[in-house]
């Protein structure tokens, strides 16, 4: 039965269309990804009393802790800086959770992939959904706080004394536009998918890739408007920025992917740039991620 | 239509993490497959020019050393690994059962790792719920599929997962060696149900050291020597060949006569 041919078919495990039927199988196995991302929160919290709402609680304690010492050493109106550093760091988890996470999602699954045939991207969806079900659980922080301090963020406001002065910037407060974190968060979780197939091929070939981003990502914290609101640049009197400061925000892209999310949900103003930035990222990054994909699919699980 | 076709597929693992000492010597032992030198990370030739093709209906053994290259072509066949060079196409929806134990997680019960297997076998939520009492009735393990998969023996991670892809109906099964862990009674059992399974799928490739497995149910075989196809034939050609004696001449009347043999090979 070992008949020759003289024209062997040519391979198609490099090219798009495999890529792309890839992670639409990939999707369609929602019940796979779905059940294996929601298994491995169950498992974190096993056997302990409140399971996953540790999850809520460490979040809350931090955003509690760092809120206090910061508006203390920052000067700044507390009732509405609290609300601004625990939303920006609830944010900031989901980030950093599907770049830590995500690169490692193809060398953690070593084993299945090995042992069944499945689409690459149900392990990459695998571990977007992990971190949105525990984005979800930190939201419920979010939604502790902003109902304490809902009176001070309902109105036009300013982060230094809690309303509009002179100096700094003045936030518009909570509205309906509030809701447009909705869509902004979906945009983020596309991101995730494109961060996680490709850093996820790239770190499975090369691992040091892995401790590069890591040691990158406590750099990009510090960086990013996160414990420190944009509003300190604002000093000295008029609606002027520290000049050298603001390019140096606006090149970040991090900056923007928190802004939009972060700005509505406590009541501050996008600006458009910030969308066009993320949805620019967004197309860029998908383009590169299928060209990874398309190159290396077919390697990662000779490279487990 | 159910078929496998792999033309003149090469498997090569890059080892990253063997450093120059592998380079320095070429290796050619006689386990395990060929160790390239040529370029800077040292690769092992698992599988090399294998063409195969395989229709509905065929029911294969695979025979060969260890290292031969047995499991990492029931990996190509299932489609984890797709040929560095040359094509495979795989027409069917795969079962495959590998190393047992691995693959499944350790910490989260029985029944949880019978839903993600089928899940992953393509199965919905649902249908697998509808299977468990089936499975569970199957496997003989009882309340045990309620305690996390570390508790199990071998055996018994064995039963459950030829309970899962005994369940489903899949359209091409692979079984790696290792099934033979399982004690004589669950394998009498396994057996039938695995003969009708096949009966009713399209294509078993089963990979054993054990001639009266493979004799049970295959009637064609695949003989694996350092990666490529040494042999395919007829399983008593291969396994005369194999093992340089014909396993069917000791076998029981009552064990020939179940798989319709004749005693001895014509003209022996």
């Amino acid at each position: 039965m070992t008949a020759t041919n003289p024209t062997p078919p040519v391979s198609d495990s490099r090219t798009f269309k495999r890529a792309i039927e890839d992670i639409k199988a990939g999707v369609s196995h929602r019940e796979l990804w779905s059940h294996l991302g929601w298994q491995d929160i169950k498992q974190r919290y096993r056997r302990s009393v409140i399971g996953p709402f540790w999850i809520t609680i460490s979040q809350g304690v931090i955003a509690l802790g760092l809120g206090l010492l910061y508006s203390q050493l920052f000067n700044l109106h507390i009732q509405t800086f609290l609300p601004y550093i625990s939303t920006g760091f609830i944010v900031w988890t989901f980030i950093s959770g599907c770049l830590t996470e995500g690169m490692e999602t193809f060398i953690s699954n070593e084993g299945l992939i090995k042992q069944m045939p499945a689409p690459l991207s149900v392990y990459a969806l695998r571990t977007v959904w992990r971190q949105t079900l525990m984005f979800v659980h930190n939201l419920i922080v979010y939604v502790i706080i902003v109902s304490i301090f809902f009176t001070s963020l309902n109105h036009q406001y300013g982060l230094q004394e809690g309303v509009c002065t002179d100096v700094g910037l003045c936030h518009p407060g909570i509205g309906w536009y509030s809701l447009s974190a909705l869509p902004a968060f979906l945009l983020l979780a596309i991101n995730a998918g494109w961060v996680t197939l490709m850093l996820g091929v790239i770190s499975t070939r090369y691992r040091d890739i892995p401790q590069v981003i890591s040691s990158l990502i406590q750099l990009l914290f510090y960086l990013t408007p996160i414990v420190w609101p944009v509003d300190q640049l604002y000093h000295g009197g008029g609606r002027e920025a520290v000049s050298w400061a603001l390019p140096f925000i606006h090149l970040n892209p991090l900056y923007h992917f928190i802004q939009i999310i972060r700005a509505p949900l406590i009541g501050q103003q996008v600006s458009i740039n910030s969308w066009f930035v993320v949805i620019g990222i967004t197309v860029v990054g998908w383009v590169l991620a299928l060209l990874v994909m398309r190159n290396y699919r077919a390697r990662v699980s000779y490279w487990v | 239509m159910v078929s496998i076709d792999v033309r003149n597929a090469y498997v090569d693992f890059p080892i990253f993490d063997a450093k120059t000492r592998s380079l320095k010597k070429k290796v050619l032992g006689k386990v395990g497959g060929k160790i390239g030198t040529e370029s800077k990370v040292p690769i092992i030739e698992a599988l090399h020019d294998v063409t195969l093709s395989l229709k509905e209906g065929d029911r294969v053994a695979l025979v060969g050393h260890n290292g031969a290259g047995k499991s990492t072509l029931l990996r190509l066949l299932s489609g984890i690994y797709e040929p560095t060079r040359g094509s495979a196409r795989v027409v069917g929806k795969v079962a495959p059962v590998f190393d047992l134990g691995v693959g499944m997680d350790p910490e989260i019960s029985g029944f949880e790792n019978i839903l993600i297997r089928g899940l992953f076998l393509g199965m919905t939520r649902k249908e697998m719920e509808k299977r468990l009492d089936d499975i569970a009735e199957f496997t003989e393990l009882g309340d045990y599929l309620a305690m996390p998969l570390r508790t199990y023996s071998t055996g018994m991670r064995v039963r459950l997962a030829l309970g899962v892809v005994t369940s489903i109906d899949p359209e091409i099964l692979i079984l790696d060696e290792g099934i033979g862990a399982v004690d004589a009674a669950f394998l009498n059992k396994a057996r039938d149900r695995l003969k009708d399974l096949v009966r009713r799928s399209g294509m078993l490739v089963f990979a054993s050291h054990s001639d009266e497995l493979l004799i049970e149910l295959c009637d064609t075989a695949v003989w694996m020597d350092e990666g490529h196809v040494r042999q395919h034939g007829s399983l008593r050609e291969v396994l005369t060949a194999y093992k340089g004696k014909d396993p069917f001449k000791n076998l029981s009347r009552e064990a020939l006569e179940r798989i319709g043999q004749a005693p001895a090979m014509s003209g022996d």
